[in-house]
């Protein structure tokens, strides 16, 4: 789609407010619904769909061949030995977990601000959590080195008397990413109970109908129970709120709480729930630009969504900046050599590639053109700008990871990292798991919540008896 | 327990939100109790015209959150001073600030839990089966576009004939007997 004018008479455009608006014209409660519940309900499954199907079933096939290597094997396999000890794994679990967290600030923190315009991108940025929180779980788990052991993590009376030590911050992880992975799915469910109700109600097959029906619980829409559904949601919303700041924040704590030059810093807290949102966003454009198109939403998902998705990233892309000014600030007001090289050896040193790679993407690229709202409305322009951010957000963690770590504190354990070829297929292997999770989603779930979109629509206004009879 | 047998109740539907707190207001006002609207998403002024203005589900958040608080945080300092003490760089055992944070992720985990399986459960659901689901207007509109008010034959002023008489004078689109 080309950049296009942005006037007054532009029907996307709401003359009242001179934004875009929400919702696109002339739907109805009938009409979106049939929209949206089409998409599920047809027995009959694009041919586009299956060719995508295919290849993100293909990736996901990949890991499994990395995954059963790897178990067989061990980390062996993997690039990571000493001195750098975290190598792709521990990338790819902040990546992911990351992603993630847009959905949950879309989900609760957008909703308790009264923003509705999240509504038509809740659904599936929640989706996207979810399936972000499985690709990020399996990487701590997997490489453990004996994954059978796992259990170890929690604390289960087990017959060796052995309990879990509650003072590291590897463990607190442990509590925030399980509780960050319930909290979302029940978040996400609860979510799409009504919908299921108009499942059920429209559906013509009778395997759809009892399948939709069971998932609902039996939900018939009384008054009743949505004053404590709407109750539950806000409720929900309140308590992923913090989830949202604190589950990063636990993932910084394994960083910042080492001693290491490069990871001992105060800032990684905030910096990383704000990278953590700045890659989100990304990954929500990322998925949300193509499904627009393909299923014909885009009285949806309008310019207004991406409009201000380009807008939160603006924001928190400038919250990433500071973080990356301050480390270098700090490698130098701290006097501290160690600080100071480690910094120095990020920008300069022989992986100086990947420190300036995350910065044309994550700066200089994203920071510059997201000002301007031709470009912030430009449909293509959005989508190739979320694909580098998302890399440029890997190439965050590779940077804190590998660079840290590579260069030891005496010259004589200094080492190098080269990722193997069983590195790149786990990770190749995430992005298909985390795709045909994603497209099952939408072929079998409501991909956009239909009872908040009808809260919406003009219909939805309650209008007094009087007006309604000498206006009509 | 109530009769399983005869009619559920008189089910009227109407086609905006505004018709149906009309209604719904009027019924109230004229002394039903036994009623219940169905839309096809939240609409705070119909709870507020029946009457239906509060609920338990933040009382069951607060209480699971501090039992997921007490409870993890008891099992940190039972684990950590008792079962099983670890020398951490002479550390005191019970180094209670490192035990924050899983007690944190506990609580919003116990409140999340029981905010939403709470809610099902004092929506009383599941429940697979209702009598509403045999209205054939009903399993057509409710979860789409169409607002519903069922006077139900609980209530004492319910009777067949006066009841539907009732019910057109609040100008429905229709009315349906609606069986158990």
């Amino acid at each position: 789609m080309a950049t296009r004018e942005v006037r007054p008479s532009d029907p996307g455009i709401d003359p009242k407010t001179g934004e875009f608006r929400v919702i696109g014209q002339g739907e109805t409660f009938k009409s979106i619904t049939e929209k949206i519940s089409r998409i599920v309900l047809t027995p009959h499954t694009p041919l586009g769909f299956l060719a995508f199907f295919g290849i993100a079933g293909g990736g996901a096939t990949v890991l499994l061949v990395a995954v059963t290597w790897l178990f067989l094997k061990g980390t062996g396999i993997w690039a990571v030995t000493q001195p750098v000890a975290w190598g792709f794994a521990i990338i790819n679990f902040v990546w992911w977990i990351g992603i993630g967290h847009a959905g949950t600030l879309i989900s609760a923190i957008l909703l308790l601000f009264k923003q509705t315009w999240r509504n038509s991108i809740s659904r599936f940025a929640e989706a996207m959590t979810i399936f972000a929180v499985v690709c990020a779980g399996m990487f701590p788990l997997i490489h453990v080195g004996r994954p059978w052991l796992g259990y170890w993590l929690f604390p289960i009376p087990l017959t060796m008397n052995v309990w879990p030590q509650f003072r590291s911050p590897l463990l607190w992880d442990v509590f925030a990413v399980s509780t960050y992975a319930t909290i979302s799915v029940v978040f996400w469910y609860i979510g799409m109970i009504p919908d299921f109700g108009t499942f059920r109600d429209r559906s013509e097959s009778k395997i759809a109908q009892y399948f939709y029906g069971i998932l609902s619980w039996g939900w018939r829409g009384s008054i009743r129970h949505w004053m404590r559904y709407e109750t539950a949601s806000l409720l929900l919303a309140g308590l992923a709120t913090p989830l949202v700041l604190s589950v990063h924040t636990v993932i910084s704590f394994d960083f910042a709480v080492a001693v290491l030059p490069g990871w001992h810093t105060t800032i990684f807290p905030p910096y990383f729930v704000a990278g953590a949102i700045y890659s989100g966003f990304a990954m929500v454009l990322t998925l949300a630009i193509p499904l627009r198109k393909f299923y014909h939403l885009e009285s949806l998902v309008t310019e207004r969504h991406i409009d201000n998705m380009g807008k939160v990233m603006l924001a928190t892309g400038f919250i990433v900046a500071y973080g990356y000014g301050l480390e270098a600030f700090m490698a130098w007001y701290s006097a501290n050599h160690w600080e100071a090289f480690t910094f120095w050896n990020r920008a300069f040193g022989p992986m100086g590639w990947s420190y300036w790679t995350l910065i044309i993407c994550n700066l200089a690229i994203p920071l510059t053109t997201l000002w301007s709202r031709k470009l912030r409305t430009n449909i293509a322009y959005m989508f190739v700008l979320s694909i580098i951010v998302n890399t440029g957000m890997w190439f965050e963690r590779f940077v804190i990871v590998v660079t840290s770590l590579y260069r030891d504190f005496l010259p004589s354990s200094w080492g190098t990292y080269r990722a193997t070829k069983w590195d790149y297929m786990t990770f190749v292997g995430t992005l298909g798991l985390f795709t045909t999770l994603f497209l099952l989603f939408v072929r079998f779930l409501p991909m956009i919540p239909m009872n908040e979109i009808r809260m919406l629509l003009p219909a939805a206004k309650i209008k007094p008896k009087a007006a309604a009879g000498a206006g009509d | 327990m109530p009769s399983r047998e005869g009619t559920y109740g008189l089910l009227a539907e109407f086609d905006t939100p505004g018709d149906l707190v009309r209604a719904a207001r009027q019924a109230h006002e004229d002394g039903w109790r036994r009623l219940d609207c169905y839309t096809p998403y939240p609409i705070e002024e119909v709870a507020e015209v029946i009457g239906f203005h509060r609920n338990r589900v933040p009382l069951v958040t607060l209480v699971g959150g501090l039992m997921g608080l007490a409870a993890m945080f008891s099992m940190e300092t039972w684990i950590s001073v008792i079962a099983y003490p670890l020398n951490i760089g002479g550390r005191p055992l019970y180094s209670w600030p490192a035990f924050i944070v899983p007690a944190y992720e506990w609580t919003i985990l116990w409140a999340g839990l029981s905010a939403g399986f709470g809610m099902l459960a004092l929506n009383g659901l599941p429940q697979l089966y209702h009598p509403l689901f045999n209205a054939p207007n009903f399993r057509d509109g409710a979860t789409t576009d169409k607002f519903f008010l069922c006077l139900e034959s609980l209530d004492p002023k319910f009777d067949l004939v006066e009841s539907k008489q009732y019910l057109e004078s609040l100008d429905p689109v229709s009315i349906v007997e609606v069986e158990y």
